[in-house]
């Protein structure tokens, strides 16, 4: 795509499961429909690099429906602003470009929730979901040794890919409680035939891989990189040495855009209604912003979405009680990785909490708020913009860390400058 | 509680300096703000710290508070980031080139540090800066700084005994006979009150013609070195200062941790505070016209904050026209960061009846005001 | 049959499978330490998915590209430790 300005009907940012299912349903309705994603790849997280290959069934039934309804596709290419009314600014490889919409449909995923503890920011200390993404472009982790700490049905996923890309995983430790465990073990039926399978086999694949659960790491140890990490749990405290930490507590929503669009947020998701349309009329939502609930809550949110905004209310109504069971679903999951109080609280005065302006616990904890904390420290204030230490200081402190301003990424200047009628290149 | 002598309304960096000032000098004091310390447009300013020489008055407020400034800058903490890295003021042609020159003599002449920078001169002291500039005037002693921690520091620099904060304290109304009533009803008494709300001093003091100049500011990540001084357009004087329609200006600013602050706007009548694109365009465009280099570098954020503007372009400073309990702080408009601590001081030396060291009549609220055009 | 593209780290070639990401061609040429934080310390990958920018490296002389969103390509040299 080399035009600066296009217009669309429906255009869907974010080319996960969400982004995939909403553009394939707005253009098999004859929108003109645009899905545009971040990346060089289609499938968000976790159908990610598994284009080419194939991959799971899924990835490539939705990928080939999405190619057969005829939508057209942009990666690498990042909606950072709107410049006015149903307009992005986005950025790509090639330049800026400003695409039109009538239909907005934002399916921009979600991003891991870290918890600071001290050692965190040691090479080596990576997300669980980050490092299954990293394994899945390649990433050598042949004979590393690594332990898995966070919370959340992630972790035996992550923890059969590390393994099938030759890791020796030695340890999954999940800071929920095994009663709790237990009562949604026993919901999962009910609500997910499917997933209860899904969890069997990757039990199966971990065979000999203790998975502890009340069980977190404490802090991580090492010069320039990661050597270790201390553990604890209800009976002991005790040191693993590591290659890798693999760490997470669940996902946050990634609720910038939506906001900067003025659309309504609360308890950390973006608000919908039945169709996904957001508080902003023709501005809809699906997937992981409106609250964190897997692959299949985003698929059929992304095909509700993409439904409604193409007029086609009774198709999206079909969905309803699916959707229904997916909510339930993410409802027990919430429930049941709830994190213990421990772990919100786990870092030691030096600690740092933002990792972009190195600015340690003690420094933030004079302020009683975000806004004043921010101001005084910067926190927040480096190229992340908030998206790493907002949620930690969230759950540490309690405070809000929600921002609205333009750009959602860090973008060139000559991307937020009046795109050049002239051709790129010419001057200089 | 028996009252305070002072209560001061607003804790962005006039406030602050006026409670300051009061309190070092032996008054007790009480500061209000409904949000954090310097939350208001102080910290959406640059942090600029600059001599002006629109008329006589400014010049005499901006080269006492830059004094000032360099006074304190060995006692100021690291988080302020305190730089002198001084101005320059490229010009573009001959025109730029006269105004320059008649710039530098008229700093020269009143005892301040000024250079002039011939086409190479300019191109050594900015590389950056786009070839085939005429030249451009150097102000060593002009420097930079990181407002909201200033601010910060400056209520801290005061006797703990004699100040107190209270943020998080919205003032509904300023008491005729001293002091404060708070939003939830609650009465502060003391003997005079200072109303340092910036643009929302006219909220507290009804008819004061203080009005919202929005500006749009954006920030880069950190590319150390990439420019060494402050770089305003000489053009800012003629086109930034005009009263009546939105303008752009080139203006950016080395951070000492290499980040830029690439400015600015001016606007009168945005009332909201969201960035707007086509000002934000139009201020990177001009921009990129002094710094091409400028196109590649990446952008962190963008803000926008108001300018409490008067409509002489001279702030309020002492006791207003009707009451001799309410005094004003306000008015600042671009250049509050540059003349809080004037501001502070001369407010304090009219409080204490001690000497002033500049005089305070062309900030006096009871002075008579041009008519201010802007309003329609 | 994949292609091969050639890269430089540091000064030092590698060759990586096409569709590669920076980030990987680096943890396979053996570095840990992308960057530096500006506080001195070493960092490395933290989110994967270009949220977090602790994987920030210098690529054909341009600061802060995140090589986990950045795919290698022939001739690209890349620095870290920024
Ligand atoms: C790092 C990570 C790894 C994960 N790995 C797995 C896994 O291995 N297995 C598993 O079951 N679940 C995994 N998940 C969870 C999984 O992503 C969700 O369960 C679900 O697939 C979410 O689908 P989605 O379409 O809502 O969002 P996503 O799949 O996250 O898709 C969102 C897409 O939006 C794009 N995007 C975001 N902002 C913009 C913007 N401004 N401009 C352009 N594009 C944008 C992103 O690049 C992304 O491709 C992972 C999640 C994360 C965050
Ligand atoms: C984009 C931009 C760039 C600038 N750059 C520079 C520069 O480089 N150099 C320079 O010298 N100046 C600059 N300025 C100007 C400078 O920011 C202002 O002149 C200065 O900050 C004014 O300070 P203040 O304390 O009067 O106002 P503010 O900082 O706005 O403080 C007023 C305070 O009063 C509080 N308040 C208001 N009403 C109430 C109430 N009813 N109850 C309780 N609290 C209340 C507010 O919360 C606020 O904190 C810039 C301004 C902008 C917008
Ligand atoms: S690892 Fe977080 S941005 Fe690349």
């Amino acid at each position: 795509m080399s035009d600066t300005r296009s217009r669309f009907e429906v255009v869907v940012v974010g080319a996960g499961p969400a982004g995939l299912a909403a553009a394939a349903a707005a253009a098999e309705c004859g929108r003109r429909t645009l899905v545009l994603d971040a990346t060089p790849w289609l499938g968000g997280q976790i159908w990610r690099g598994r284009e080419a290959k194939g991959g799971p069934g899924s990835a490539k039934r939705w990928l080939a429906r999405l190619q057969a309804a005829g939508a057209a596709v942009a990666r690498q290419t990042t909606v950072v602003a709107s410049p006015g009314p149903g307009v992005l600014l986005a950025e790509s490889p090639e330049g800026p470009r400003e695409i039109e919409w009538e239909k907005l449909i934002l399916t921009i995923g979600a991003r891991e929730l870290f918890l600071p503890f001290p050692g965190w920011t040691l090479p080596g200390v990576v997300g669980i979901g980050g490092l299954q993404v990293l394994v899945k472009g390649g990433w050598p982790l042949a004979g590393k040794r690594i332990v898995i700490a966070g919370s959340g049905p992630l972790l035996f996923a992550a923890a059969a890919e590390y393994r099938a890309a030759g890791a020796d995983v030695v340890l999954i430790a999940e800071q929920a409680d095994l009663a709790r465990l237990v009562r949604f073990g026993l919901s999962l039926p009910r609500l997910a035939p499917g997933k209860i399978l899904q969890a069997a086999q990757y039990q199966a694949a971990l065979l000999g891989v203790p998975y502890r659960t009340g069980c977190w790491a404490v802090s991580a140890q090492g010069a320039d990189r990661l050597e270790g990490v201390t553990l604890r749990s209800a009976r002991r405290t005790w040191t693993e040495r590591c290659d890798v930490l693999a760490t997470g507590f669940g996902f946050l929503p990634n609720l910038e855009l939506p906001r900067l669009l003025g659309c309504r947020t609360e308890n950390g998701a973006a608000v919908v209604d039945d169709r996904q349309e957001s508080s902003q009329a023709g501005i809809f939502i699906a997937g992981e912003p409106t609250g964190i609930g897997g692959e299949g809550r985003a698929l059929v949110e992304g095909l509700i979405a993409g439904f409604a905004a193409a007029g086609r209310p009774e198709r999206a109504g079909r969905l309803w009680r699916k959707r229904r069971r997916a909510l339930a679903f993410s409802r027990a999951m919430d429930r049941a990785f709830a994190l213990r109080d421990e772990v919100r609280d786990l870092a030691s005065p030096e600690t740092p909490i933002c990792r972009c302006e190195d600015v340690p616990r003690r420094d933030l904890e004079k302020y009683g708020g975000w806004r004043a904390a921010k101001l005084h420290t910067r926190c927040g204030m480096g190229p992340c913009q908030g998206r790493i230490c907002g949620g930690a200081v969230e759950k540490l402190f309690g405070w809000d860390a929600a921002s609205n301003r333009p750009p959602v990424f860090p973008v060139s200047i000559g991307t937020l400058r009046e795109p050049d009628p002239r051709p790129s290149g010419a001057s200089d | 509680m028996s009252g305070w002598d002072v209560a001061v309304v607003g804790a962005g960096i006039v406030g602050a300096a006026c409670a300051s000032e009061c309190a070092r000098a032996g008054l007790s004091v009480i500061v209000f703000d409904r949000g954090p310390v310097g939350g208001g447009a102080t910290a959406a300013a640059m942090g600029h710290v600059v001599v002006m020489d629109d008329s006589e008055a400014q010049f005499a407020l901006t080269s006492f508070s830059r004094r000032l400034w360099r006074d304190l800058a060995p006692e100021l903490p690291a988080d302020v980031h305190f730089e002198a890295c001084g101005t320059l003021w490229p010009a573009a042609d001959e025109e730029e080139m006269a105004e320059a020159r008649r710039k530098a003599e008229f700093l020269r002449g009143r005892g301040l540090r000024a250079e002039i920078l011939d086409e190479d001169g300019i191109r050594e002291a900015e590389p950056n800066l786009r070839p085939g500039l005429r030249g451009g005037l150097l102000v060593p002693d002009d420097s930079v700084l990181y407002p909201p921690s200033a601010a910060l520091f400056l209520l801290g620099r005061a006797p703990r005994n004699k100040i107190v904060l209270r943020t998080g304290a919205d003032v509904r109304a300023l008491d005729p006979d001293g002091g404060v009533v708070l939003g939830d009803g609650s009465r502060i008494s003391a003997g005079l009150t200072v109303n340092a709300a910036g643009c929302w001093s006219p909220d507290l003091t009804a008819g004061l013609p203080v009005r919202k100049r929005k500006g749009h500011l954006v920030v880069t990540h950190r590319y150390p070195g990439h420019i060494r001084h402050q770089i305003v357009e000489l053009g800012y004087l003629k086109s930034a200062h005009s009263v009546s329609s939105d303008s752009v200006a080139f203006n950016v600013q080395p951070r000492s941790n290499g980040q830029m602050l690439i400015g600015s706007s001016r606007q009168y009548g945005a009332e909201r505070p969201d960035v707007e694109f086509g000002i934000l365009r139009r201020m990177l465009e001009r921009a990129a016209l002094y710094l091409p280099s400028l196109e590649r570098l990446t952008a962190l954020r963008s803000w926008a904050g108001f300018r409490p503007a008067t409509p002489d372009k001279l702030p309020f400073i002492g006791p207003s026209a009707d009451n001799q309990k309410i005094w004003l702080a306000t008015g600042h408009e671009g250049l509050g960061i540059t003349t809080s601590l004037a501001t502070g001081r001369l407010l304090a030396d009219m409080i204490l009846n001690r000497p002033e060291e500049i005089p305070s009549a062309p900030y006096s609220p009871a002075r008579s005001l041009p008519e201010d055009k802007a309003h329609d | 049959m994949t292609e091969i593209v050639s890269l430089t780290i540091n000064g030092r070639p590698i060759r990586v499978p096409s569709g590669t990401v920076v980030a990987v061609a680096l943890a396979l040429a053996g570095e840990s330490r992308f960057r530096r934080s500006v506080g001195g310390h070493p960092r490395g990958p933290l989110c994967g998915m270009g949220v977090c920018f602790e994987c920030s490296v210098t690529i054909d002389g341009r600061p802060h590209c995140r090589s986990c969103q950045t795919l290698c390509a022939d001739g690209m040299e890349v620095r870290t430790d920024e």
